[in-house]
């Protein structure tokens, strides 16, 4: 992998640090006029998700870390790791419960996920910004009420459970916004 | 900043404001008897240290067949020396100075220097006449409080509660640690002058003259540069540094007049230069005989006029005071 100036920081860039990949998120050249110049960044780490701050001084270098965001089709979860393909290989990727986390809840058989790769290796799992999902069980709404106003929870064919609107019936399906877990609409068959 | 590259990164009401600061900084010095000076730009010498990267090109022409390198300068510090050796008296200068390797919110690889030059003057004085400008250029846009002036010592004693001209490596990195400053890959053993400056820029900068004016005087003699060493204390070099709102805005000198003293700083950098694997800069004999001739007993300070500027305007990047900053250059 190549090594990285501090004169290529920029954000976005991914460096290696303590043996864990990181996306630098901010890059601040500071110096006093007769002093030592230092790179001052914050820099995410993409496997937990912390942001901490850095500091090199300029000119130094840091590894880049082989960090590729990929598209591929999730096919099943084998009780312990969640199975990916990639549509143009065909080759087959595993994600264990760290890479994939919160997604889980949201995937489906054969949905298309951003999944981010380290050395080749599934690091997080993102699922798609909307799915759509039965719902395989809800209370019995109150006819009429159209308003979608106060809502009810529903559990969706993945397991995960969402607010829909009152007249949102069992067995219906729905769009569903993973970013933030909102019911969006519902979706004719 | 969504504007295509070619239109400038300040708007049209800044850079009105940075014509009508040039104007009172030009009426200030006249009023008190300081003489506008010109110095060139490029110079067969450059500045040893090695905290500063000079920028240079080759003149090619009469006097010169195989070309000549020349060196811009990073500030005209050693040609206005060798007029007051030549008995100009005060004298001040509004200089684009260009310093390479230095880019990013508050620095452009080359901006604006006024630097002047107080005959009779040590940097006390000099610091008295820093704020009457700054307040001065500032009054209606910034409410400042009373300047505060103190040492390199009490500002490291107030802020990190250690002395800073006696603390080792050590003592220097487990402060850090402590306060939570990151410490960078590569930091040297066994020099202390880098931890310093990484305490100053992460741990005392941010908050440093907040509101006010402050001015931090008496450097480790370490970084003294061009000031003297003080005569009872030659631990501390008589430098001072001025700072507002976190800004870095100047930095000043009783300036070093011993030529021996001054020859003998030059080689010790291209000497640390060499160590560093930096390239070794010619030294400026011009201002060695200029400083044998005799150098009148002054105080020089050089300010970032484009900071001071960003200040006005109320900005937080230099880009939002400088027409075209390097990446539009």
């Amino acid at each position: 992998m190549a090594t990285y100036s501090t004169n290529e920081f920029k954000s976005g860039l991914k460096i290696m640090l303590d043996g864990d990949p990181y996306a630098i998120v901010e890059n601040e050249f500071v110096k006093p006029g007769k002093g030592q110049a230092f790179n001052r960044v914050k820099v995410r780490n993409l496997k937990t998700g912390r942001t901490i701050e850095r500091t090199f001084k300029s000119g130094d270098t840091a590894e880049g870390a082989d960090v590729v965001d990929v598209e591929l089709q999730y096919l099943y979860n084998d009780g312990e790791y969640w199975h990916f393909m990639d549509q143009q290989s065909y080759e087959q990727l595993t994600a264990d419960a760290a890479a994939v986390g919160d997604a889980a809840k949201w995937l489906k058989e054969e949905a298309i996920c951003q999944v981010t790769l380290w050395n080749g290796v599934p690091l997080s799992v993102a699922a798609p910004n909307f799915v759509i999902m039965t719902i395989v069980e809800t209370d019995p709404g109150v006819r009429g009420d159209t308003s979608g106003g106060g809502g009810k929870p529903a559990t969706l064919e993945t397991g995960a459970v969402v607010r829909v609107p009152l007249f949102v019936q069992n067995g219906e399906v729905i769009k569903v916004d993973t970013r933030t877990g909102e019911y969006v609409s519902r979706v004719k068959e | 900043m969504a504007h295509p590259a070619w239109r400038p990164s300040a708007d049209l009401a800044t850079l009105r404001l940075r014509a009508e600061l040039l104007a009172r900084i030009r009426t200030f010095f006249a009023a008190r008897g300081v003489l506008e000076v010109e110095t060139p730009a490029l110079s067969a010498a450059a500045i040893t240290e090695p905290n500063l990267a000079s920028f240079s090109t080759v003149y090619s022409g009469p006097g010169a067949r195989y070309g000549q390198r020349l060196y811009l300068h990073t500030s005209p510090e050693f040609p206005m020396k060798r007029l007051l050796a030549a008995g100009s008296g005060c004298i001040y200068q509004i200089a684009r100075v260009f310093r390479d390797g230095e880019a990013g919110r508050r620095h452009n690889p080359e901006f604006t220097l006024l630097e002047w030059y107080r005959v009779g003057f040590d940097h006390h004085r000099l610091m008295d006449e820093v704020a009457e400008l700054a307040t001065e250029l500032l009054a209606g846009r910034l409410a400042l409080a009373e300047p505060e002036r103190l040492s390199y010592r009490e500002l490291f004693q107030r802020h990190l509660d250690l002395n800073p001209h006696q603390a080792g490596v050590a003592e220097l990195a487990a402060c850090a640690g402590a306060r939570g400053v990151p410490i960078p890959p590569g930091m040297p053993a066994d020099d202390a002058d880098p931890w310093l400056d990484l305490l100053l820029t992460h741990g005392i900068e941010p908050r440093l003259g907040a509101g006010r004016l402050t001015f931090v005087y008496d450097y480790p003699a370490s970084q003294a540069a061009l000031a003297r060493l003080r005569p009872d204390d030659p631990l501390v070099g008589e430098r001072f540094e001025v700072y507002l709102n976190g800004v870095e805005l100047a930095n000043g000198f009783h300036e070093l007049g011993d030529a021996g003293e001054q020859r003998r700083r030059f080689e010790a950098e291209n000497a640390a230069r060499r160590s560093l694997g930096l390239p070794v800069m010619p030294v400026d004999e011009n201002l060695l005989a200029a400083l044998e001739a005799g150098l009148p007993d002054c105080a020089g300070v050089a300010l970032g006029f484009d900071r001071l500027a960003m200040l006005a305007a109320g900005k937080t990047a230099l880009a939002e005071v400088l027409a075209f900053p390097v990446e539009r250059a």
